[in-house]
């Protein structure tokens, strides 16, 4: 019983896994770009919640849903004023590029926030619990996975059945071609990378329902988001929810053995995988 | 004769640093041997990420690993720090195969973030080492590294404190080093190696055709990095003489200084690194008071210059005055320059 109830802890911590990877996944899908400020990211849209709810007074969820608009337009400007001048052959620029912003997001964190952790308050629901036959599932972890895979739905939604998205698989393809048939793949990138944010923003809603958060957590949750990516294989949006459930049950297992160990059991689960299937468990791009 | 000169100007250098604990105060020895050693680190990364083309995120990992094992063969085994560093820089090297041996399955970008997790593997690892105080750290035995080689006959000749005599040792330390690894760099970037390893990062496809193997040539590069940077993760923590998991895995002191240092001076250039260290000092001197504001600046120039200046500032200059001083490939030979000649005339 014990094993069953951390195994759906697992799972569902796999939902939030694979919410901070999706937006990852996608942006790397559609222009090869890794952007190593994602997790630093993430946090920005923790905050960004946590202000809007305490300074109109509302509950997170709500504050999450004025925050995704905002944080849509500053994915778009990130997008337009930075990232796509250093788009290019070489992986060196955005690389650095992004690993820049991901130092300057910590520290002006840091200097307007400081190094105290938050929450973000989501009321009663926090400490609801379900029954679900012999375990208990909490109400939120199961909102949390509940949400990955309406994300997931979407986006695919979004990709194989949208102008938008048969855009975005014409960029990823061939970038010439593309701007032959009328497509601006500047543009067709910002809207990727806005979009990333929102997801970015609804992984950040439950990340900080779930446990505090403070200006340096960004890079860990990068380093999840990314093995799940990777596990799950590139380009397979289902693949990265699955990343994510592997890593989460990792964890959840290595957290039940030695609570020491949590994260170092998701790691080795990582390397583990990425021995045995060098190019995830569901690879369909070939890069 | 610019090769005389060269030499010249750079033994003068060496020289006037090698005399800093001699005649400057103790603190400026501090100063500088945190320069020397982000230097090492710095011309490492750029071997890596400027010519080899592995822009790593991990090396904390080759830092921390060397560290440690300094101080287990200290704490555990009594032994003499310096040749526990020695074992430390060894068995950095020695990880590095496994390591390069998955990592080396991602390419490009996500080689980054894959070098990033094998790093905080590390770290969590070492920090499950009850033995060398687990996650919270441990100390070096004062006695360890007061009798450490060479700190006795120092305190004698220049009749210092302990303490003193350990930081000029291990200054000096970081100074030979520093001159070494860039001697070595400068050989091995000018040797056949090297360059087909130029050759690589400017163009795979024709390097491949004229017999460049990459993977081994790239694999060479990540284990010799991996030994120096291993024998500088251990010198400095001698200096430091308190370790934790966090501070010899530290992502920021140990890689994001260190990139921002080489994107700063010039990556894939020789000088970059000395340029951006220089830099760098400047600015931790001038900004050390306000503390994170220092670090964003360092993130914003670091941006600006792939944005606007991407060669960096060394970079830069050998553009802008169309020569340069130091360089990686070899004049054309001779005679074939004189059967050019003939052919104009």
């Amino acid at each position: 019983m014990m094993l069953l109830d951390t195994l759906v802890q697992g799972v569902m911590l796999g939902g939030l896994y694979a919410l901070f990877a999706a937006g990852l996944s996608l942006v790397f899908g559609i222009m090869r770009l890794v952007n190593l400020a994602h997790g630093d990211l993430i946090v920005v849209g923790a905050y960004l919640i946590l202000g809007i709810g305490t300074s109109i007074g509302i509950n997170a969820f709500l504050a999450a849903a004025i925050a995704l608009p905002i944080m849509f337009a500053f994915g778009w400007l990130l997008q337009t004023a930075l990232l796509n001048r250093v788009l290019g052959d070489d992986i060196l620029p955005p690389l650095l590029v992004t690993f820049g912003l991901s130092v300057v997001i910590q520290n002006v964190l840091l200097q307007t926030y400081s190094a105290d952790s938050r929450k973000l308050p989501v009321g009663p629901i926090e400490s609801a619990s379900l029954p679900l036959g012999p375990v208990t599932v909490g109400v939120m972890p199961l909102i949390t996975f509940g949400s990955a895979i309406v994300v997931i739905l979407a986006l695919n939604w979004l990709f194989y059945h949208t102008a938008l998205g048969r855009a975005f698989r014409a960029t990823s393809d061939d970038p010439v071609t593309a701007q032959l048939m009328g497509i601006r793949p500047r543009r067709v990138f910002a809207i990727a990378t806005g979009i990333a944010l929102v997801v970015a923003t609804i992984a950040a809603l439950y990340l900080g329902a779930r446990a505090n958060f403070d200006p340096s957590i960004g890079p860990a949750r990068l380093l999840y988001a990314f093995e799940a990516v990777i596990i799950g294989g590139l380009g397979s949006l289902w693949g990265t929810l699955a990343g994510g459930m592997v890593i989460g049950v990792a964890q959840a297992v290595g957290a039940s053995v030695n609570p020491e160990w949590q994260i170092l059991a998701g790691h080795i689960a990582f390397v583990a995988v990425l021995l045995v299937r060098p190019r995830g468990l569901f690879p369909r791009a070939n890069d | 004769m610019k090769a005389v000169l060269t030499l010249g100007v750079g033994l003068a250098v060496v020289l006037a640093l090698a005399l800093v604990p001699v005649i400057g105060p103790r603190i400026l020895v501090q100063d500088l041997f945190k320069v020397l050693c982000l230097l090492v680190l710095a011309l490492n990364w750029n071997l890596l990420a400027g010519f080899a083309g592995l822009v790593s995120v991990g090396q904390q990992a080759f830092v921390g690993i060397g560290a440690y094992v300094m101080f287990a063969t200290t704490i555990l085994w009594g032994w003499d720090p310096l040749a526990g560093m020695l074992i430390g820089g060894m068995l950095a090297m020695a990880l590095s195969i496994p390591i390069a041996f998955f990592a080396f399955r991602l390419n490009g970008a996500y080689f980054a973030i894959g070098t990033w997790a094998v790093a905080d593997i590390a770290r969590l690892s070492f920090g499950q080492w009850r033995a060398l105080g687990g996650g919270t750290g441990t100390a070096l035995p004062r006695d360890a590294t007061r009798e450490m080689f060479g700190v006795g006959l120092v305190r004698d000749l220049l009749g210092v404190s302990p303490a003193a005599a350990i930081d000029a040792v291990t200054y000096w330390l970081a100074l030979g080093l520093a001159t070494v690894m860039l001697v070595a760099c400068w050989l091995f970037l000018r040797s056949r190696m090297g360059l087909g390893l130029q050759a690589v990062r400017d163009n795979p496809v024709a390097a491949q055709s004229v017999g460049v193997d990459p993977t081994r040539l790239k694999a060479l590069v990540f284990l010799l990095t991996a030994f120096v940077t291993g024998l500088c993760g251990a010198l400095l923590f001698i200096q430091i003489g308190r370790i934790t998991p966090d501070a010899a895995f530290s992502v920021i002191d140990w890689t994001a200084f260190v990139i921002f240092i080489v994107v700063i001076g010039g990556i894939g250039t020789l000088p970059g690194p000395i340029v951006g260290v220089l830099v760098f000092y400047g600015l931790q001197r001038l900004l050390s008071d306000y503390g994170t504001v220092y670090l964003i600046a360092l993130g914003l120039i670091g941006i600006a210059i792939m944005l606007f200046a991407r060669r960096g500032l060394w970079g830069g200059l050998i553009h802008c005055i169309g020569f340069d001083p130091f360089p990686l490939g070899h004049a054309a030979p001779r005679l074939a320059r004189q059967s050019i000649k003939e052919d104009a005339a």
